[in-house]
């Protein structure tokens, strides 16, 4: 149907296919397990002409950012992918995007953050960024890290903010499943070349994002120029309305290729579901085995799979939810010192929408720790009988 | 992208005098020219090329724009014939 072939690869080899089909124009990238193979297959592939790009070896992932930072704001398309600490090292420069407003598609391949070192896999490196105005997606398998990717650059380009495709290290990375990589001339259609011009112009010199003060202030050209603030509210309000333009390139991309992420969230197995498991990426579609397991024990419980984690869609997971008398989120993350960030943001929707079901967090499978569809089904059984329970699962202390 | 104030997602601006606002109202100390000690043809523009604002004029007699100039004092440090001095006013009117 889409004209394509499936192919047996990895996620990494996914991400990187999907950055060709998108005919990304500058690629900068340092390596770091287990993000590495994305970059070494794009580097491949601009060195043996397959993609028309340049592609930057930089020093670092700070380097690595700025560079596609500086490409995007002259209207190139960019592509970066990083993991853990190369994308802590990038962190002042994902604020730097945010604020450049460049549409930026990243990959981030899911680790655990050192100290001590692990190369394993959870999702505290990307949760550490949620505040620096990306837009976060949370891929559940290699298929959608693909698609995804494609999308991102549609949502990017429409909305002017930069885009992290998130997909869990090993699990996806480094696992080869059968995935369609759709025809060139399908992507085409879907994504045309940037629409919106250069930032920056041979003949009209300027200064991108000066020193600005507080309150509005004419420049040399008598021209009213927002304060600070104004531009913050301005990238907050963009993020929050993102929403509609990650549900309709989601639907449009279905109407081309013939598959759907389900926008902002998955659902599973929530027909008179009395139990909500919630959860993102591989771990939530590991859930939806557990589900199976204890619809068949007659336990009415679903999943709800988080795929846009910002902007939140509070409001969605507010309706998918006023139906269910219990929730279990399980995360691969941890807002030390409280609960998992999902968790805690989960919360504040229901608390908004005037919903208090009995709610259990659950923080697992930090640094590649095991966790099980049969342990999530003992998790959750415990969830339903006793809850609300605030644990760590498998921790052996 | 629209260049109405509401739509404006950058921040963005020109090269020009004065692009980051009138800076002399900034000032303490004012920079007062002795131009019986600053002689125009063999004069060093040594003041001229320190200014870290660039407030200060090629032509003699020297002029320095007072619209801009911070106050920071480094063209009397420098000046080898001390011909600038720093008056404790943030106006160049109160003569030593």
């Amino acid at each position: 149907m889409t004209g394509g072939i499936t192919k047996i690869i990895t996620a990494n080899e996914a991400a990187a296919i999907a950055a060709s089909l998108c005919r990304v124009q500058v690629i900068a990238a340092y390596p770091i397990t287990p993000q590495t193979p994305v970059t070494e297959e794009l580097a491949s592939m601009v060195e043996g002409g397959e993609l028309d790009a340049e592609y930057l070896t930089v020093e670092s992932e700070h380097s690595a950012m700025a560079a596609v930072i500086g490409a995007s704001q002259v209207g190139a398309r960019a592509f970066t992918a990083t993991s853990a600490n190369g994308l802590l090292y990038m962190h002042e420069m994902l604020h730097w995007a945010a604020g450049s407003r460049v549409p930026i598609v990243m990959a981030c391949v899911n680790r655990g953050v050192g100290a001590p070192w692990t190369i394993l896999n959870d999702q505290q490196d990307s949760i550490s960024q949620r505040d620096t105005g990306w837009i976060q997606l949370y891929c559940r398998n290699s298929q959608e890290v693909l698609d995804t990717i494609i999308q991102a650059y549609k949502i990017a380009e429409q909305c002017l903010l930069p885009v992290m495709v998130c997909y869990d290290g090993f699990i996806l990375s480094h696992a080869s499943t059968p995935v369609e990589a759709p025809s060139q001339q399908l992507v085409d259609r879907y994504l045309p070349p940037r629409s919106d011009a250069s930032t920056i112009f041979d003949d009209e010199p300027c200064n991108l994002n000066p020193l600005i003060l507080s309150e509005p202030r004419r420049d040399v050209k008598g021209e009213l120029k927002p304060g600070y603030m104004d531009l913050r509210y301005q990238l907050h309000t963009d993020l929050v309305n993102s929403e509609r333009v990650i549900v309709s390139c989601d639907e449009e991309f279905f109407e081309l290729f013939g598959r759907t992420w389900g926008g902002l969230l998955w659902l599973y197995s929530m027909e008179n579901a009395e139990h909500a498991i919630v959860s993102m990426g591989s771990l939530a579609s590991e859930c939806t085995v557990a589900a199976d397991a204890l619809r068949s024990q007659g336990y009415r419980v679903g999943v709800v799979g988080v795929r846009t984690y910002r902007p939140f869609p509070a409001r969605d997971l507010g309706a998918v939810l006023s139906r269910v008398s219990g929730v279990t989120v399980m995360e691969k993350d941890v807002s030390y010192g409280y609960e998992g960030a999902l968790a805690v943001d989960l919360k504040g929707a229901l608390f908004n929408e005037g919903l208090h079901p009995k709610f259990n967090s659950h923080v697992a499978g930090l640094g590649g720790r095991d966790i099980t569809p049969d342990e999530i089904v003992e998790v959750v059984k415990h969830d339903v009988g006793s809850g609300p329970v605030v644990s760590w699962i498998n921790a052996r202390l | 992208m629209s260049d109405s104030f509401a739509n404006m997602r950058i921040a963005k601006s020109m090269p020009g005098k004065g692009e980051a606002g009138k800076t002399g109202d900034w000032r303490s100390h004012t920079p007062v020219i002795d131009h019986t000690k600053c002689a125009g043809n063999d004069s060093c523009l040594i003041c001229w090329l320190y200014c870290p604002d660039g407030v200060i004029s090629r032509d003699f007699p020297l002029e320095i724009d007072l619209e801009y100039c911070k106050g920071c004092g480094i063209c009397a440090e420098e000046c080898p014939r001390d011909a600038i001095v720093m008056t404790g006013s943030t106006d160049a009117k109160v003569r030593l």
